[in-house]
């Protein structure tokens, strides 16, 4: 290809093609690297599993086994944004792939959604497997007509998780290691503060209203009150489901604003490079 | 979009050009300057080097022209585009590989790592792996195509390296140390394909910062000299060499004893001293300002208890400039 025959492609195009790309070691890796199927699933499963039996032994409300099993699914995807997303530019940044993301015509944002789309279908099977066996093995039931507006309320959430994910990844182009330490002290609060193992409802209005502020809290409340009849009300599934999905045009525009922001100010203080001399 | 900038009113387009760039890092402990009122025209089409001991502001130069940095002060343009105010457009026209990179992810095979950096600039996926395919194949890797890249030499590796750096066919194409830490075949192998790359089309330009004098002097049309963060010579290597014209040129073999560079350096007549130590023996070379120095500087070596092993005069070379450019060789630290 001579320089004079040089094609400058478009925006779009290289979003879209960036988005396949970066998707395809994640894919890649899923198959030629099989112990994901005991790191990624098969332990967590037996974790959420455990939990479930802890409320079991304590003779909890039928339904709480319900809230674990739904819980811990969720958990899955909620753990994929904070480590296979947000945290996967400290592990770019140390070898090198940052720089080279950053000097190409690609944007961050392409970047960051094939990385999600890259791990969904393991994320999914860990999700899955742990519905599946533990609604199985308890004999856990939902109510039927409330699985589709479920579904439809869950990829919402995940659309509302994941735009989150790229506002955290921002913080990632800045601040590095000191981001990775908030990732891991914001792992167990989220947990605990988004009702993963219980009810919303029970951390009372304010605390709860504050951990709305992640998607997982209401997009979980929404759809435990739809396929958990006789779950606690937080607030109802209608407006719940509406909050998240108000949430994705908002961290969507605040992930752009500060990916742009925190770029500039990286390339600033030099913190994109991994050696200045 | 912004207007592409013409810098300069000559017949040659420059393909870099740098005014009073400057660059200071900034601590809470210190305020370090890499780069302090750089002025620098590279023509398109020239493959130029940029020369330096470590800490001397190369590597700081490069990612302010690839949009990595941001200059504190100053300006830059890369194939006529502002880094500052128009980088997204520029970031399809430059490509930059380093030495020892390790970029990319391990669980891909090199055919694969290559077609998905090729994907961020939006190239066509067939055109994409028949470009990959012809660099693999010219650069001798078209056998490790398939192979993992955990698997691969750090040659191999580097390779791999220029491949992603060429297969976009950049306007500018920076390489940052490329064959460090490579042996000898396959620096050679990465050199001659940066040549070849380069006689294909004459409009493109490469950007060069190497620690290896020899490869500069091989491969530069012309190279600047960076020392604390100044240019402090610029030109056509052999020009350069012939400011070390006038010199003699001596190097000297003792074994192993006293530190003596500093009294070396103190001789009158003695313009530029450097000593390297290899094989079990200090190899100094003196610039000396004629053949009248060197009995004072037998003197000195005898006075402080070195023997002699070997003593050679010998023709300039770019590194003989350097120190006497510099004052010390590349891999000296600063005292």
């Amino acid at each position: 290809m001579s320089t004079a025959q040089r094609l400058e492609y478009s925006p779009l195009r290289i979003f879209l093609k960036t988005i396949a790309a970066r998707a395809y070691p994640r894919v890649m890796a899923a198959n030629r690297q099989k112990t994901w199927v005991f790191f990624d699933m098969a332990f967590p499963v037996v974790g959420a599993l455990a939990m479930v039996l802890v409320y079991q032994g304590l003779h909890a409300p039928r339904q709480y086994l319900g809230f674990v099993i739904m819980g811990g699914a969720m958990l899955a995807f909620w753990q994929n944004v904070l480590w296979s997303m947000g945290a996967q530019f400290s592990w770019d940044r140390g070898n090198g792939t940052l720089e080279l993301y950053v000097i190409s015509p690609t944007t961050f944002e392409a970047v960051l959604l094939g990385m999600a789309l890259g791990s969904m279908f393991t994320v999914t099977l860990r999700a899955g497997a742990i519905l599946v066996l533990g609604s199985f093995l308890f004999g856990i039931s939902y109510a039927a007509a409330g699985t589709l507006p479920a579904v439809g309320i869950f990829l919402i959430t995940l659309a509302a998780l994941y735009c989150l994910g790229m506002l955290l990844a921002s913080l990632f182009l800045f601040y590095g290691r000191e981001a990775w330490h908030l990732s891991n002290a914001m792992q167990e609060p989220v947990n605990f503060l988004s009702g993963l193992y219980f009810p919303v409802h029970a951390l009372g209005a304010y605390v709860g209203g504050a951990a709305s502020l992640v998607p997982m809290t209401l997009g979980l409340d929404a759809m435990r009150q739809l396929l958990l009849p006789g779950t606690p009300v937080f607030i109802p599934a209608g407006t719940e489901t509406l909050l998240v999905a108000a949430q994705i045009p908002v961290f969507a525009l605040l992930a752009g604003i500060s990916l742009r922001y925190m770029e500039s100010r990286a390339r600033t203080d030099g913190k994109l490079v991994t050696r200045w001399e | 979009m912004a207007a592409t900038h013409h810098p300069s009113s000559d017949t040659t387009r420059l393909a870099v050009e740098t005014r009073r760039l400057t660059r200071v890092y900034k601590t809470r402990r210190d305020v370090t300057t890499a780069l302090q009122d750089v002025d620098l025209k590279v023509g398109e089409g020239e493959l130029f080097g940029v020369l330096g001991p470590n800490g001397a502001g190369k590597t700081t130069l490069i990612k302010i022209l690839v949009t990595l940095l941001l200059p504190t002060s100053g300006q830059a343009f890369v194939d006529g585009i502002d880094v500052v105010k128009d980088y997204k457009r520029l970031r399809s026209r430059i490509a930059m590989v380093s030495g020892g990179e390790q970029a990319g992810y391990g669980i891909l095979k090199v055919r694969e790592q290559l077609w998905m950096f090729s994907q961020f600039y939006g190239m066509d996926s067939k055109s994409a792996r028949s470009r990959i395919d012809e660099l693999l194949e010219r650069l001798g890797l078209a056998d490790a195509a398939n192979k993992q890249i955990t698997g691969l030499s750090s040659g191999m590796r580097q390779k791999m390296n220029l491949v992603r750096g060429l297969m976009t066919d950049p306007r500018v194409l920076f390489l940052d140390e490329p064959t460090v830490a490579l042996d000898v075949s396959a620096a050679r192998d990465v050199r001659s394909e940066v040549r070849r790359w380069m006689n294909e089309d004459p409009t493109r330009t490469v950007i060069l910062t190497t620690h290896y004098m020899q490869e500069a002097d091989e491969l530069c049309d012309r190279v600047a000299i960076v020392n604390r963060g100044r240019i402090v010579a610029e030109g056509a290597p052999r020009a350069l060499k012939q400011s070390v014209d006038e010199d003699v040129i001596v190097d000297l073999q003792l074994d192993p004893g006293t530190p003596l560079l500093d009294r070396l350096r103190a001789i009158e007549g003695v313009g530029a001293a450097s000593v390297r130590e290899e094989d079990g023996v200090d190899r100094f070379s003196l610039l000396l300002a004629d053949d009248g120095v060197l009995p004072r500087v037998m003197t000195t070596v005898e006075g402080a208890g070195r023997h002699v092993s070997g003593l050679v005069r010998r023709q300039p070379t770019l590194e003989d400039a350097f120190v006497k450019l510099v004052g010390r060789s590349m891999t000296e630290e600063e005292g």
